[in-house]
């Protein structure tokens, strides 16, 4: 575990260093990495244990949408709405995870419930176009430079609050990972009533690391949403952005610590590539690819880049457990 | 009774023979090869375009430019079973479910690619229908009664046939049926191409109404699974009777706030159903 670490130190320092050499477009794309992968982490703490949900796009909406609607509206500093948004994403986490939960509503079931989760808040946000501008979006007030307002021209500031916020949600995933939490969801996924049997509470298990990924997924979207100073229904609430974020996740690798990161990278690059190559031309061809590549990524190697990279280290290693996984192999 | 309230209730049962189409195409393909295909209302997309460049672009006849694309949406089906189902038939429920969602990101974009994100409309104007002070529009008439006609015969095909009483069959157990000498494959394959054909038969009906875009499949997809699980998945009759009470619900909730919010009504119910009975209203 020695060797990760020192690698793991060094890309931390590298990556903190990276405002001074990258180029504005560079930085643009690493942010985006940075907070769509810490996104697709968070989703992935459910997702690996088999609770796959169709509903993050609900979590992200709130997340956006409530700082932001704060902050226009009532001149609330992100500071608080964040935690506002987040609060909320928990609340709608347990009153939807609590009966699912409990009635142990499982498999595509699940992800039908949450599919429709999603398709209430993105069809709320649309529908309440006097207050969020329903599908134009909506802009943030600009206050120029403001520590207040979360908003800096500059984005090596936006770059170094997306990094710490991408650690701290690997930070979270690696407590999990330790604690009993991890064997408990892993037994439960399974098979629930076994692990109900040795004494597992399958209920509260379940619940608490869906609250998590709820929370960070919101955080995720609030964080976005300064970001980019704009926000839009479809880009962060429905079908759409839920599948994205399954997709990516799953491509990268839900199973390991980078998995999703690497997804975000995967699905940013293919697609900032396929737009300089085919210019405004082709709108449809990044994600033309894309769904081929899903497909085939499904069939043919469902554990992800990271999780087939593993696979070929820990063979070449001879180890059980390949240096560079912090997981499972 | 308040006219326009009449009228919304009309409209509702018209909108629901489509969604009872479509619903059932969905479910005869999860009762019988046990695939939640999330695609299908992209399927249907598919067989839209088809439609309106056959008619605009080669200036077909409208009932040929449908046969053909019903034809064409079948083909569709069988190559989706090829080549995305078969694959993973032997893995988890859920990778199922992800690789079909894969199919419709791909068909999504590939339709964006193709023919961009405009709106485009085959310009067929079809007469309203005016009863006293209700106006119906004759293209919902039309569907309506298409719809029920096709759900009609894939009942008796289904009840009355050799092969679809083997279809049925597969659904109920399908390691018996091999050996009693059905080919489980085959009917899958045929099954496949049914449910492909019922969604180019719904996009025949649809693109009367509706403008296509890359992006239709969305406002039918959702509501279409949420009809298939309230009815209880693969109950044909059950899903058949949920697409009009969804369809009500959308309709009359339309009426009385917004359609975007009769739309979260009837998801909510879906949701608040799921809990109170999971197996659909109709389930056993």
């Amino acid at each position: 575990m020695t060797v990760a670490r020192v690698i793991a130190a060094l890309a931390v320092a590298l990556l903190a260093v990276l405002p001074i050499c990258a180029s504005e477009y560079a930085l643009h794309i690493v942010i985006q990495v940075l907070i769509w992968g810490f996104i697709y982490t968070a989703w992935s703490m459910m997702g690996r244990f088999g609770l796959t949900s169709f509903g993050h796009g609900a979590f992200l909406g709130i997340g956006a949408y409530i700082p932001a609607l704060l902050w226009n509206f009532a001149g609330v500093t992100p500071w608080l709405g964040i935690p506002a948004g987040m609060a909320a994403a928990v609340l709608l986490a347990i009153v939807i995870g609590y009966p699912c939960f409990r009635l142990r509503v499982v498999g595509h079931y699940f992800a039908l419930v949450t599919l429709a989760l999603s398709q209430v808040v993105l069809l709320t946000l649309i529908a309440a176009r006097d207050v969020t501008g329903g599908s134009l979006g909506m802009t943030l007030n600009t206050a120029g430079h403001s520590w207040t307002a979360l908003q800096w021209p500059e984005k090596s500031h936006f770059y170094f609050l997306a990094l710490v916020v991408w650690l701290a949600g690997l930070a979270v995933w690696r407590w999990i990972d330790a604690g009993l939490d991890r064997v408990a969801l892993e037994a439960i996924s399974e098979d629930e009533i076994a692990a109900a049997s040795v004494g597992i509470d399958v209920m509260r298990e379940k619940l608490r690391v869906t609250v998590v990924s709820a929370a960070l997924t919101a955080l995720g979207g609030s964080l976005l949403t300064q970001y980019i100073q704009y926000v839009n229904p479809e880009t962060v609430a429905g079908v759409a952005v839920s599948l994205q974020i399954v997709f990516a996740a799953i491509a990268g690798g839900m199973h390991a610590l980078l998995g999703p990161t690497v997804g975000a990278l995967f699905t940013i690059v293919l697609n900032e590539a396929l737009r300089i190559v085919f210019g405004i031309h082709f709108i449809g061809a990044a994600n033309t690819i894309y769904g081929i590549l899903l497909i085939l990524f499904i069939i043919f190697m469902p554990r992800g880049i990271v999780g087939v990279a593993e696979g070929i280290f820990a063979r070449t290693l001879r180890r059980p457990n390949g240096a560079l996984s912090a997981t499972r192999a | 009774m308040d006219i326009f309230l009449l009228e919304a209730i009309l409209n509702g049962i018209l909108l629901g023979g489509v969604l009872a189409l479509l619903a059932l195409g969905l479910n005869l393909i999860f009762g019988v090869v046990d695939v939640v295909w999330i695609a299908y209302a992209e399927l249907v997309m598919c067989g839209m375009y088809a439609i309106y460049w056959f008619c605009a672009f080669f200036g077909w006849p409208f009932l040929l430019a449908c046969a053909v694309a019903i034809l064409l949406v079948a083909l569709l089906g069988v190559l989706v079973h090829l080549l995305i189902i078969e694959p993973v038939l032997g893995s988890a429920p859920i990778n199922q479910l992800l690789a079909t969602g894969g199919l419709l990101f791909f068909l999504q974009s590939l339709a964006t690619l193709l023919f961009g994100t405009d709106f485009r409309n085959l310009g067929v104007r079809l007469p309203l229908i005016e009863i006293e002070d209700i106006s119906i529009s004759f293209a919902r008439l039309l569907a309506f009664a298409v719809a029920l006609l096709g759900a009609g015969t894939l009942y008796l095909f289904l009840t009355r046939s050799f092969l679809g009483t083997a279809i049925r069959a597969i659904a109920q157990d399908r390691d018996i049926m091999g050996l009693m000498g059905v080919s489980q494959r085959q009917i899958y394959f045929t099954t496949s191409a049914i449910g492909g054909g019922l969604a180019g038969l719904a996009s025949c009906l649809l693109v009367l109404q509706y403008d296509v875009h890359p992006f239709i499949g969305n406002s039918f997809g959702p509501i279409t699974f949420m009809i298939c699980v309230l009815g209880g998945l693969g109950n044909m009759i059950g899903g058949f009777i949920a697409a009009f009470v969804m369809s009500q619900i959308i309709s009359i909730g339309g009426f009385y706030f917004s359609i975007e919010f009769s739309y979260v009504l009837a998801f909510l119910l879906f949701i608040v159903m799921m809990f109170v009975r999971p197996q659909g209203i109709f389930g056993r």
